[in-house]
């Protein structure tokens, strides 16, 4: 046991944080922490990287070293920071504004580059923090306050994105399964190479409200009634398959890393001392 | 299925300055441990009924739910 718990990397003094009552962000924040926690990471060795948005202020609360970057640019500075100090933990919170509708061109490159980093994108499906605009990832037809009538844009498959792109390690969940994140998280931050969780996430405030039911429990299983197993998924039909979406690991690759493959072309002499 | 109960103490303890009502403790549990008072807070009215299975300190979004097996 390495004594440490989810309250090592938590600040406590900025405690209570500042979401709604029954906002997802507080379940994923716990997971994150519990994972870092069995993976026995001390807090000086791991970096949390943000972007802006409700999901965004999570660095505020947490103990590690952390950076809060510009809107949609978390993956760039992680990538910097990845780069520069190889031995870091490198750990991107990002909602589903920050990764894919702002910086949507950031998370295409970090997963084609397979930079050894882990990205949690919390997907909420709106902008939360400025009061719930539509985002990349709103469902066709979602209501929110820029789209009272229902969105004319498709959403965003974030995992598909990714897994196109070239992530290594791509999985989904939601935040009513809160043991499976955190063993997710676990896996991802294991993994090497760019690893993605995608945590469907309540926002019981505005897209709840609009489109589900404001009430954070009726929220919570509306997650679990619409998350079904990728083998599920996959006998579904097209018209199920709209209604629902696919959780657990997607993707599970082991392509060199950035980091690896610019050593082994750049540098093959400390390649070659590094495998020893 | 009809297993057993785990035969265990917990003490269960919901932190009010943190609290936010949100009703997700009281919503999820199978084993009714948690009651709520008219104006939403959670109240630990069952505690006998607890199998510490950590849900509800895990889905608890505001950390404010401590539980300690006693025995």
């Amino acid at each position: 046991m390495s004594g440490y718990t989810f309250k090592s990397y938590l600040e406590k003094s900025q405690l209570p944080h500042m979401w709604c009552p029954g906002c997802g962000d507080g379940i994923i924040l716990r997971a994150y922490t519990e994972a870092l926690a069995e993976l026995c990471l001390a807090p000086q060795e791991v970096v949390t990287v943000t972007g802006i948005g409700c999901w965004g202020k999570a660095d505020d609360y947490l103990g590690t070293h952390a950076f809060h970057g510009t809107h949609g640019r978390a993956l760039a500075f992680a990538t910097g920071i990845k780069l520069g100090n190889p031995d870091l933990t490198v750990v991107a919170l990002m909602g589903d504004g920050d990764a894919v509708t702002i910086g949507g061109n950031h998370f295409i490159h970090a997963a084609r580059r397979n930079i050894n980093l882990t990205a949690i994108v919390t997907n909420n499906y709106n902008y939360g923090m400025t009061g719930g605009q539509y985002s990349a990832t709103t469902p066709l037809e979602g209501k929110t306050t820029t789209s009272p009538n229902g969105t004319a844009e498709p959403g965003f498959d974030l995992c598909f994105l990714a897994e196109a792109a070239g992530a290594n390690f791509v999985a989904r969940t939601t935040c009513y399964h809160a043991v499976a994140l955190k063993n997710m998280i676990k896996e991802a931050i294991s993994h090497q190479g760019f690893s993605l969780v995608e945590v469907v996430s309540s926002c019981p405030t505005y897209f709840g409200r609009f489109n589900v039911h404001p009430s954070p429990v009726k929220m919570l299983n509306w997650l679990k009634d619409k998350a079904v197993p990728v083998q599920k998924y996959r006998e579904m039909s097209a018209a199920e398959q709209a209604e629902h979406f696919a959780v657990s690991t997607l993707v599970n690759k082991n392509r060199p890393d950035f980091y690896t493959t610019y050593k082994r072309i750049n540098r093959p002499d400390q390649s070659a001392k590094g495998e020893e | 299925m009809n297993r057993p109960p785990i035969q265990k103490t917990v003490r269960i303890s919901i932190d009010s300055r943190s609290c936010k009502k949100c009703g997700i403790c009281y919503g999820f549990c199978s084993q009714n441990v948690f009651t709520l008072a008219r104006d939403g807070t959670p109240e630990v009215t069952n505690p006998s009924n607890c199998t510490y299975c950590r849900l509800c300190d895990l889905r608890c979004p505001d950390f404010a739910i401590t539980l300690e097996v006693i025995s």
